[in-house]
């Protein structure tokens, strides 16, 4: 999935359907035992897939909802990294910083990256084709340098596949 | 004349090096030249240096050719690819290649082999063997046999999986919770996500066996939001247990998606999460599986754990238990990554030498230079020079040297390496992946990455190097759970076995 096709406006009624969605699914599967919060993740998830980020005018409604407090939703949302307070590039590459792409030296293309794209981890570029984001593992490691291009996973990456993802992200 | 079946593998390391371009390519170029073929999107095998690798049936067996790039169909069809032909890309019969022929798979006997969401394939290959014998047993009888096979946690811990379930079996209360950690987050790791890719079936029975050992009614499966494909061929399996009524009222699945942290692979951490709170670890006790899931009685086990009940049940705990050495018995997916020239998944059975893997099924490194540290189980596990090659892979022979186990990844480094960086990588990743509850943890990572800083720019090198082992002590000792307690590891065996590292900045001792 890319985010061109997320990219909408964050629409605060949609955003309540989809938590009172997710709470009544948690309910129903965990029964008598579910607490408050459980559908709090799925929730957040449901919404960063659906607009690319999470607005924050609506975590109260997300507390109202499941009635818990707004320091709980915004607890628990600052504390994972993957949920995003801003809209991201149109597309996100998730680059693996972890040992062994490290061994394959990962570093190498981390610099290429910003010498050649002026482009750093955590950042967007200006034109606001792609955001850069450190990943620790996808899980690819015997295929490392690895990356995730949205949600397509690329392995035994180099430079010159790097700049093609870049020129994927720029069309 | 019938249609050749031709493998392509679905597996997401295959998709990251264009398996879905080869089987694009190889339908229209069968296609265009009027050839019947009945394309199979299978599992991988793990070779996944040959990646992607296709494999075609004749009455010989399964021929295998790798790596395959689109571009290269065109002459593989020329030289008779579907008779199995002669091409510089072929490596023979599949179950003859050196690197299937000496695993013994069980876990991942099915993997590569079926196509993951057909439930003729996996009922063909032995699949729900497990759970139809658990239904006719006892519950007492199902642990029993776990027990009897002696298996241990495979997420790293290696805690006997048999107490376990006996515990949460006895344990009392309206409502039991069987969770399966799929928050697969060690770098050198990839055997749970090749489960959850290439026989999730299987991960579907061990729960739903585990469900009827203790009286649990629901599982919950988390997966890590860094694994898109297994998440997406999970949901689709679970769809299709429940149509097969192997999920139902009685036993319900639901999937879980992390959110990016690496401290939710704790298990309590993992539970706080699935509540929908900040992954925070809990002190224990209570143990999960007194207290869990909402507070219920709860089984936590790894995927490869709850992976390797349908065999256990079916075939008997004695059988798996003649598999390993000592105290670890049964088999281990290895993983075999970084700079290897043979990088993949090796099931084996405990007991082999970290260099007949690295060396003899690696092939030494991929970039050719001398190979200088092996870092084993994970960020957390320790880095092992040349000279403690010859461990045996097992629990206990690796906390022996200084080590762990862990989830069985095996990450090589050539001579290029430096360790005072990985010591301090060590230290930087703890920082950013605490959860904040404990002290050693939150401070000292921090503490520990700018000491090494000091260490790297030749400041007070000495005194700087007893302060990280103080350090290090104060975090093994101090910490709530493993991430605080285990980052000393790798940053202690680079300090012992790659002591020079440490020390090449000219002193500037004044500087301080």
């Amino acid at each position: 999935m890319s985010y061109t096709s997320a990219a909408e406006t964050f629409d605060l009624a949609r955003a309540q359907d989809v938590a009172r969605e997710e709470q009544a699914r948690a309910q129903a599967f965990f029964g008598t035992a579910c607490g408050n919060a459980a559908a709090l993740l799925p929730i957040l998830h449901r919404l960063q897939d659906m607009f690319g980020y999470i607005d924050q005018t609506a975590l109260p409604m997300i507390a109202k909802t499941l009635n818990i407090s707004l320091a709980e939703v915004r607890g628990t949302m600052s504390f994972y990294h993957d949920y995003r307070t801003a809209r991201p590039g149109r597309h996100v590459l998730k680059l693996c910083r972890a040992e062994s792409c490290q061994s394959m030296g990962v570093d190498h293309l981390v610099d290429h990256l910003a010498a050649r794209h002026g482009l750093a981890p955590g950042e967007t570029s200006g034109d606001g084709a792609l955001t850069l984001q450190n990943v620790y593992c996808l899980g690819n490691c015997a295929l490392s340098p690895a990356a995730l291009f949205d949600e397509r996973p690329v392995g035994a990456l180099d430079a010159a596949r790097l700049d093609s993802l870049i020129a994927e992200a720029q069309q | 004349m019938s249609a050749t079946r031709i493998y392509v593998p679905c597996d997401s390391a295959a998709l990251s090096v264009g398996a879905d371009e080869v089987a694009r390519a190889l339908g229209a170029e069968a296609a265009r030249r009027g050839l019947a073929v009945d394309l199979v999107r299978n599992g991988s095998r793990g070779m996944m240096w040959l990646e992607p690798f296709v494999e075609i049936e004749t009455p010989q067996g399964r021929i295998g050719y790798g790596p395959v790039r689109a571009a290269d169909v065109g002459s593989l069809l020329d030289a008779g690819l579907l008779q199995g032909g002669a091409h510089t890309l072929r490596h023979g019969p599949v179950e003859d290649m050196d690197f299937i022929k000496r695993q013994q798979r069980l876990t991942f006997a099915r993997i590569g082999v079926t196509d993951p969401l057909s439930l003729d394939d996996y009922r063909r290959h032995g699949g729900l063997a497990g759970l139809e014998r658990a239904k006719a047993m006892t519950p007492d009888a199902i642990v029993a046999e776990v027990q009897a096979s002696g298996l241990r946690g495979r997420g790293g811990a290696g805690f006997p999986a048999g107490i376990k379930w006996r515990t949460v079996l006895e344990a009392g209360g309206p409502q039991k919770f069987i969770v399966c950690n799929a928050d697969e987050g060690d770098s050198g790791t990839f055997a749970d996500r090749m489960v959850m890719e290439g026989d999730p079936f299987m991960l579907i029975e061990g729960m739903a066996i585990a469900g009827l050992a203790v009286g649990a009614t629901r599982g919950v499966l988390y997966i890590r939001s860094e694994y898109p494909h297994a998440i997406d061929t999970m949901g689709k399996a679970i769809a299709i247990a429940r149509k097969a009524s192997i999920l139902g009222p009685a036993f319900d699945i639901e999937i879980r998606v992390g959110a990016g942290a690496y401290i939710c692979g704790e298990e309590t951490s993992l539970l706080e999460s699935i509540e929908g709170k900040r992954g925070q670890v809990r002190a224990k006790p209570p143990l999960p599986a007194h207290k869990g899931l909402f507070g219920c009685p709860t089984i936590i086990n790894n995927v490869l754990t709850l992976a390797a009940a349908p065999s256990i049940i079916a075939q008997g705990g004695k059988a798996y238990a003649q598999h390993g050495m000592g105290r670890s018995r049964g088999t281990m997916p290895f993983q075999l990554a970084g700079n290897l020239q043979r990088r993949g998944l090796f099931e084996a059975p405990f007991g082999m030498t970290l260099r007949e893997l690295v060396e003899d099924i690696g092939g030494g490194t991929a970039s050719g230079r001398p190979l200088r540290a092996v870092q084993v189980g994970g960020p957390l596990g320790a880095y092992f020079p040349e000279s403690l090659l010859d461990t045996p892979l097992d629990y206990e022979a690796m906390a022996a040297a200084g080590g762990l186990l862990g989830h069985g990844g095996i990450v090589a480094f050539d001579d290029t390496v430096d360790m005072a960086k990985q010591a301090k990588f060590a230290f930087e990743f703890c920082a950013i992946e605490s959860c904040g509850k404990c002290t050693p943890c939150r401070i000292g990572s921090t503490r520990g990455a700018e000491t090494i800083v000091k260490i790297a720019a030749g400041r007070n090198v000495e005194s700087n190097i007893a302060l990280v082992k103080d350090l290090c002590t104060v975090m093994t000792d101090g910490s709530l759970c493993a991430l605080g307690g285990l980052t000393p590891m790798p940053v202690m065996s680079a300090l012992n076995h790659f002591a020079e590292d440490f020390r090449r900045a000219p002193a500037r001792d004044a500087a301080e």
